[in-house]
């Protein structure tokens, strides 16, 4: 009695070169009840990024997924642990997914030694087990996802690797690098271009001669996606993993989603679109308001219900704020400042501080084992 | 038992491939065609397509593709054909590669050696003649190697891919095809070297640090300053660049009270301003009986006519010339 039928819209998919997945499927309420789950904590985790960013918490860069909280969640949810996930420097809701506490990504963010990365990475690099960050140079994740699906084909797993990248790096060569050797070798990748129509504040239609990003592999069969819909998301990401993992070589998938925020902390992000268009795709194709509708429609929970989710939720993510910010930040010195430069135990002998007296030598510390 | 430099590293990494599965070759035309050098040669045959890669034309995306598979535990080899062409993919060298394991506390490994001929051959002209040394000797994360002899090239490279840092290993095309005298312990397949310094000719009156190539020309400078002038050189081969033996130079610039440094990369910047600057901060400044000087490649891009190409980098007569400076002979 947990199974549920799901009917998509027929707007859902467009497909290039293969036949789009089935509109009609069938998952559990456990499932969508999850995904809910998922997504509310995502938002709030990032809107106490916001919060924290303002309050001066969090230094440098900081991008938020509010409004695509449908991708990492309905990826994540269609695939294993086993397989493999790598993303540009939006990248907080799936190391989130992939199994890092929101503590320990909030920690990251304010610079604390319990942070994902222990205060070494920062917002644009975060990590967790078969997630491979967070990465801040636009585009180069590209060849590094291609690399661990070769790695997934190398050791004969049954596993793939899912390759997000924005529709502002889709235009990078190394793209179509990637492409290529993924097509050539018949890799298990699954190319995702998060289509948000802008990258920074250029309107995809001003970088990109050809916006239909799911038909840019060319040689390599695509999908578009209508990524508000999680519904949408969970189906297409669940066949593009059996499509790759059969042996059909690599897929485009392109998720057409929206940034309800600027590309970063100090864009207020309404100088090259309008507030309509923002308020427009808040108001009608939020994903998160869709899978509640789906929620109450399919009697999977009621207003009630889905209230006290939403209180849970910001509760736990409240908690966890306060706990990452109870979390001290590393002390400057230099046992810290000099370890995971190297493997510890293979270490190059010195590494030099700001002064020559300064100097760092592995031979007489050994901070991997004293800290 | 003689070696030449490319049998020590076709059987280094022959054996290492061997010995982990988890190794594998890939590059532009590494697998059919033997290697553009012949480095590789016989390694499809004997390992199979799946452990010798060959690629399309496309650094940027092989190198991060190889980067991507060594996050997830695989031991790459990445040939470039030229470390020119490593330019196309020097971001995933520095930023993905070498930085990687910092950025994420030390939960992210990256074992990769990234291998080929770098500096100057004959003849090719200026964008198949530089030293990368001093730029990737910049990185923190990576370690820098360069071999001279064969019983180098094989101890650095089987120490290289073991290595679970990413490393750059800086060949030189001109020495493939030299043959060394190996010891019959360089031939033991646990055979390594540590990533310290070797000196190739003990002398007292001057040091010559230097490295690869450049090696050669000191030992043939120390010779003739020796008959012609009765000067004892000291030759050092680096061997490695990140780390620097700073240890071993100052060792014998203690014994010598003289250094010049040798190497064909572009003046500014390079391994020997960081030699200079290494011995002015540590005590061996207070040994030093002359100003140190640098031999070094001209501050041109390379020109293609011999005349000039020679006259571009380092030879004999230019290290004699510098000795006979910092000692003061006429």
């Amino acid at each position: 009695d947990d199974v549920v039928e799901i009917v998509l819209p027929e707007t859902s998919f467009e497909g290039y070169m293969l036949e789009v997945p089935e509109l009609t499927y069938k998952t559990t309420k456990t499932n969508l009840l999850q995904m809910y789950k998922d997504m509310i904590i995502t938002r709030r985790m990032e809107m106490a990024c916001d919060a924290l960013y303002k309050a001066k918490k969090i230094r440098g860069f900081c991008h938020l997924t509010v409004g695509q909280e449908a991708i990492a969640v309905g990826i994540e949810n269609a695939i294993t642990k086993r397989d493999t996930v790598i993303t540009s420097y939006r990248c907080h809701s799936f190391t989130y997914m992939r199994g890092a506490p929101v503590k320990a990504v909030l920690a990251e963010l304010m610079g604390r030694r319990s942070g994902v990365s222990y205060g070494k990475g920062g917002s644009m690099h975060l990590y967790a087990p078969n997630f491979f960050g967070g990465n801040g140079i636009v585009g180069a994740q590209v060849p590094l996802g291609t690399g661990l699906a070769f790695a997934h084909q190398y050791k004969n797993e049954d596993a793939c690797a899912f390759t997000l990248y924005g529709d502002g790096a889709s235009n990078q060569g190394q793209v179509f690098e990637s492409f290529n050797m993924a097509k050539l070798w018949n890799l298990p990748a699954v190319f995702c271009c998060e289509n948000n129509k802008y990258g920074m504040g250029t309107a995809a239609a001003r970088s990109s001669a050809m916006t239909e990003y799911f038909k840019r592999g060319q040689y390599i069969p695509g999908l578009k996606v209508n990524g508000m819909d999680i519904l949408a998301v969970y189906q297409a990401s669940k066949f593009a993993k059996d499509w790759t993992v059969s042996g059909n070589g690599p897929i485009v998938l392109e998720y057409e989603t929206y940034r309800y925020g600027g590309h970063s902390m100090s864009d207020p992000g309404t100088t090259y679109r309008t507030r309509d268009e923002v308020q427009h795709m808040r108001s009608k194709n939020d994903p998160i308001a869709g899978l509640k509708m789906h929620l109450l429609e399919l009697g999977i929970a009621s207003e009630d219900e889905i209230k006290a989710y939403d209180k849970a939720a910001r509760k736990y993510v409240d908690e966890q704020v306060e706990m990452a910010d109870a979390s001290p930040p590393p002390e400057a010195k230099m046992s810290i400042l000099f370890e995971d430069v190297y493997v510890p135990g293979s270490e190059t002998p010195t590494l030099r501080g700001r002064v020559s007296d300064d100097t760092w030598d592995f031979r007489k510390n050994d901070f991997a084992i004293n800290n | 038992k003689t070696m030449t430099v490319r049998e020590a590293l076709n059987s280094a990494m022959a054996e290492e491939m061997d010995r982990d599965d988890d190794v594998f070759i890939i590059g532009e035309e590494v697998a059919q065609y033997n290697g553009a050098y012949k480095v590789t040669k016989g390694l499809l045959d004997r390992f199979g397509e799946r452990r010798v890669v060959d690629t399309p034309i496309t650094e940027m995306g092989f190198t991060g593709l190889s980067v991507g598979a060594a996050l997830k535990g695989l031991k790459p080899i990445v040939e470039f054909m030229s470390f020119n062409f490593s330019m196309q993919a020097i971001d995933h060298v520095v930023n993905s590669a070498a930085k990687t394991y910092y950025m994420s506390g030390g939960t992210q490994k990256c074992q990769i050696v990234f291998r080929g001929p770098n500096g100057a051959a004959v003849g090719v002209g200026a964008q198949h003649s530089q030293d990368y040394s001093a730029w990737y000797g910049s990185i923190p994360g990576l370690k820098v190697l360069v071999p001279y002899s064969a019983e180098d090239a094989r101890g650095l490279l089987k120490a290289a891919i073991r290595d679970p840092n990413p490393v750059v290993f800086l060949e030189n095309e001109l020495l493939y095809g030299e043959s060394f005298e190996v010891s019959e312990e360089c031939l033991s397949p646990d055979f390594t070297l540590p990533y310290t310094s070797k000196i190739e000719r003990e002398g007292t009156d001057i040091s010559i640090v230097t490295y690869t190539r450049n090696v050669q020309f000191a030992l043939q400078a120390a010779e003739i300053l020796d008959k012609q002038h009765g000067v004892s050189a000291e030759v050092v081969n680096l061997r490695s660049i990140r780390p620097l033996d700073v240890e071993a130079i100052v060792k014998t610039v203690k014994k010598t009270n003289h250094l010049i440094t040798v190497e064909s990369t572009f003046p500014c910047f390079g391994v020997g301003s960081e030699i200079v600057a290494q011995v002015m901060e540590s005590e061996a400044f207070d040994y030093l009986d002359a100003p140190v000087q640098r031999v070094t490649g001209a501050d041109v891009p390379t020109p293609y006519a011999k005349e000039l190409e020679d006259f571009a980098f380092p030879d004999p007569d230019t290290i004699i010339r510098a000795v006979k400076k910092v000692l003061s002979i006429e």
